[in-house]
């Protein structure tokens, strides 16, 4: 490490994972993430998103065990700024620990609401902001350490860096090993329908009908993620790796409607680059709002007490063996991942499917025989009513609502059936619920789920 | 590594472009979306308008010259007129864009059941601006099927009741106030097609969400599902409620014309699917021929020839039918049921299938994937 040679004499004992690193590194990273987080918030807003996914619905589906979470009617603006005013202060480290709890308990909360609305960028952005809870962010460049010198130190234990690095190189990782799986590889699916829709972008939209196009990005995509973590790491490789970082992420931007995730990747990889850049980041920072940088250079060495030490290496440990394991409970079931989505969600399985479906309640009072159907759009925003026609949790927890609603209009034991229809990366659309199994009967549950009917095929991989 | 990295990336970009070769004989140029803009414009839609121009310009005097001399010819003049008018409507319902949308037409043209106590309520206070979202009910074709054919027991009665009734001066008003507001809306619609939107339409060939196919084709599929399936026949055969609602079927005054409605708009929308021509047995670009170069197969046959045989079961099964769906839903709601099932297969295809094929949203939801 070439800044090594800057280091007090004192902490050039630490060897290992408690070797100082320079502050500026994690300051960097934390100034970025505060802001694009606010960033997003602003932009969630501005579209009229709050009131489009979280106060116009009457129902919300939750996560098993988070039922209790929901919007707070009118008051979510108020949720949606906390969270941002958080995030904000995250950015600028002003009592940072309290902050950055703040802004992980609303921006989780937020993301739980409604799991109709869950992305893999989200959850990202969740667990980064578990982790910084107990990374010494705010120890340089920061309104704290500015304020309070014993706060300030310009140099932090280098397993506090290392585990921001470690949680975008299983991201990147564990996204590559999802795509090694045979619609991806053999059949360049669904890449394959998606690029052959952008036929408008200029240059690229002929190149785009063409089928080796198709297997080109799926191939390099595979490739891209399986190694880019090595080559960010590489301290040879990794300005070229960045650079693959930006173009990746720029064509991922213009190519597919993913939000601000890109902007997220591509900020959260500097933190791969040398302290020295981070160093001349937070000098342009400090040169444009007229800040005294060297305030924070004093040469000190952050050095946890060991008990703390211990604890936080404890709960990190433990966060990153779930983080490994995780996304491999999938393997616990029989089932066709891709079908079924049990294991799907939290485990870096992004744009690997095109799925479409259709659902059609069928509502029979045994007591008179009556029965009909329900117009789901009486009850479910489109964007619910699609995430709902291709995910069997979905479809059993609208179920149960359904029974619920009925109950109140006369019909004691209402029984009730789904015709189902899904179209999975090309094939055409195949029955998906077993239409004879009323689903009042079934309950939420972790358990395989055998009223999902089989695929008839297998997509092999990882 | 930084050599083994470049090492992949070449063999890769290799491995690929060895596969070029092969691919450049499959779908190397792309499907004409423009064409089937202009196909859809030019020959189905303005065509469609023009027809329906003329048609409501006839229910328009032959209004007038009921409100002058209510008497028995003219009485007839004016429900041959209007039946022809609502038939022909039936082949542009569906594309409910640019003016069309902006004007609500569908909504002001066609929202049955008509509301009888607040059309009598309108009539009678000789105030009300039908323009309102609130006079949707009280308005369009629906609204003259009360007012020529359900305001009195038979047709004797209802001249009777226009000649000598003290309110009708106020009905006869009412009356050409709704022909000619619906002429109006149609020629609104019709001139913005002719001027302006034909162009907008074509060259918005783009797939955003906007964009003219994936709009045209949202639309398109929700009047399937919404008006054809459910309303003509699943609303009234009970499959929302669970009993028969027999009132709440098209033409519920003229009775005997519910079927017809609907086989008019079963074959304008196979035909739209096809591309073929309003009035006419010539097809050029349509989603039919679209599928056909994108080549997606379903159960063994082409997505297109599937598709089109669920459009020949569903009007085989409406056949059946009685004249007056009235009718049918009170003596054999079955066989109601089974015309809706068929219709309901296609729902699937049209929906999931074709529109996965064309990577076009449902009902686009401006939000964020991953």
């Amino acid at each position: 490490m070439k800044s090594s040679n800057r280091f007090n004499p004192d902490s050039s004992t630490s060897v290992g994972m408690t070797k100082p690193t320079e502050a500026a590194s994690l300051a960097v990273f934390r100034i970025f993430f505060g802001l694009l987080i606010f960033c997003s918030m602003v932009r969630f807003w501005a579209y009229g998103w709050i009131e489009k996914l979280y106060i116009e619905p009457t129902f919300f589906f939750s996560y098993y065990g988070f039922e209790w979470v929901k919007p707070w009617g009118e008051w979510t603006y108020l949720l949606f700024g906390i969270c941002s005013i958080s995030a904000i202060l995250v950015m600028i480290g002003w009592h940072y620990r309290m902050a950055i709890l703040t802004l992980f308990f609303s921006f989780t909360y937020i993301e739980l609401m409604d799991k109709t609305n869950y992305l893999n960028h989200y959850y990202f952005v969740s667990l980064l902001c578990f982790l910084l809870i107990f990374l010494p962010a705010n120890a340089y460049f920061s309104v704290d350490a500015y304020k309070n010198i014993k706060k300030r130190f310009q140099y932090i234990p280098q397993w506090t860096t290392w585990s921001v690095k470690l949680m975008l190189c299983i991201v990147y990782f564990y996204a590559g090993l999802a795509k090694l799986n045979s619609d991806w590889l053999m059949e360049a699916m669904p890449l394959k329908i998606w690029l052959t829709a952008k036929y408008d972008i200029p240059l690229l939209g002929d190149l785009f009908q063409q089928k080796w196009m198709h297997y080109f990005f799926s191939w390099s995509g595979a490739l891209y993620d399986l190694t880019i973590p090595f080559i960010l790491l590489h301290p040879r490789t990794r300005w070229f790796g960045f650079f693959l970082v930006v173009i990746f992420h720029w064509l991922t931007w213009v190519l597919f409607p993913i939000g601000i995730f890109p902007i997220v990747m591509v900020f959260s990889a500097v933190i791969f680059l040398d302290g020295h850049v981070h160093q001349w980041i937070l000098g342009l920072f400090a040169k444009v709002l007229r800040i005294k940088k060297e305030v924070f250079d004093n040469g000190k060495s952050l050095v946890f007490e060991s008990k703390k030490q211990q604890l936080f290496a404890s709960v990190l440990v433990v966060f990153f063996l779930l983080q490994l394991f995780l996304p491999f409970r999938h393997l616990l079931y029989k089932n066709e991942l891709f079908w079924t989505e049990q294991g799907y969600r939290f485990s870096w399985r992004v744009m690997l499917m095109e799925k479409a479906g259709y659902t059609n309640f069928k509502i029979v009072d045994p007591e008179t025989g009556k029965r009909f159907y329900v117009n789901n759009g009486n009850f479910l925003n489109p964007l619910q009513e699609k995430q709902m026609a291709t995910q069997p949790d979905f479809i059993l927890e609208y179920a149960h609502f359904l029974e619920r609603y009925y109950q109140q209009w006369d019909i004691k034991n209402p029984e009730i059936y789904v015709e189902s229809y899904v179209a999975l990366n090309g094939r055409t659309s195949r029955p998906f619920i077993d239409s004879t199994v009323d689903l009042t009967k079934i309950e939420p549950s972790f358990a395989e789920k055998s009223w999902i009917l089989p695929f008839g095929e297998e997509i092999w991989g990882f | 590594m930084k050599k083994l990295i470049i090492l992949l990336f070449v063999t890769s970009i290799f491995a690929c472009q060895s596969d070029d070769n092969m691919g450049e004989s499959g779908n190397a140029d792309n499907f004409d979306r423009q064409a089937m803009l202009a196909n859809w414009a030019d020959n189905i839609i303005i065509p469609g308008y023009e027809n329906l121009a003329t048609e409501t310009e006839v229910l328009r005097l032959a209004g007038a010259d009921f409100k002058e001399n209510p008497d028995g010819i003219n009485l007839d003049n004016l429900r041959n007129a209007w039946q022809s008018a609502y038939v022909v409507w039936q082949n542009v319902a569906m594309f409910e864009i640019g003016k069309a949308e902006e004007l609500r037409l569908q909504n002001n043209l066609n929202i049955y059941p008509t509301d009888v106590d607040s059309l009598t309520a309108n009539v009678m206070s000789e105030s009300y601006n039908l323009e309102l979202p609130s006079e949707i009910s009280k308005q369009g074709f629906p609204a003259l099927d009360y007012l020529l054919f359900g305001i009195h027991q038979d047709e004797m009665a209802i001249i009777e009741f226009y000649n000598s009734d003290s309110n009708a001066g106020k009905y006869l008003q009412y009356i050409t106030n709704l022909t000619t507001r619906i002429d109006q809306l149609v020629d609104a619609v019709l001139e913005d097609w002719t001027t302006e939107y034909r162009a907008t339409f074509v060259e918005n060939s783009g797939n955003s969400a906007l964009a003219s196919v994936d709009k045209m084709t949202n639309d398109y599929i929700f009047y399937y599902e919404k008006h054809l399936r459910a309303g003509k026949i699943g609303i009234p055969a009970g499959v929302f409620s669970g009993d028969v609602l027999r009132n709440r079927v098209e033409g519920f005054y003229k009775k005997d014309i519910s079927k017809m409605l609907f086989l008019e708009g079963l074959d304008a929308m196979q035909n739209f699917f096809n591309g073929q021509h309003f009035k006419s047995t010539t097809t050029g670009e349509g989603m039919a021929s679209y599928l056909d170069y994108l080549a997606v197969e379903k159960g063994g046959t082409n997505l297109k020839n599937y598709i089109n045989q669920q459009f020949d079961s569903a009007r085989t099964a409406a056949i059946k039918l009685n004249d007056s769906f009235a009718e049918q839903v009170e003596t054999d709601n079955v066989k109601m049921l089974e015309a809706y099932d068929q219709l309901q297969l296609n729902v699937v295809n049209l929906k999931v299938d074709m529109l996965q094929a064309f990577n076009i949203s449902v009902d686009f939801v401006d939000s964020d994937g991953d």
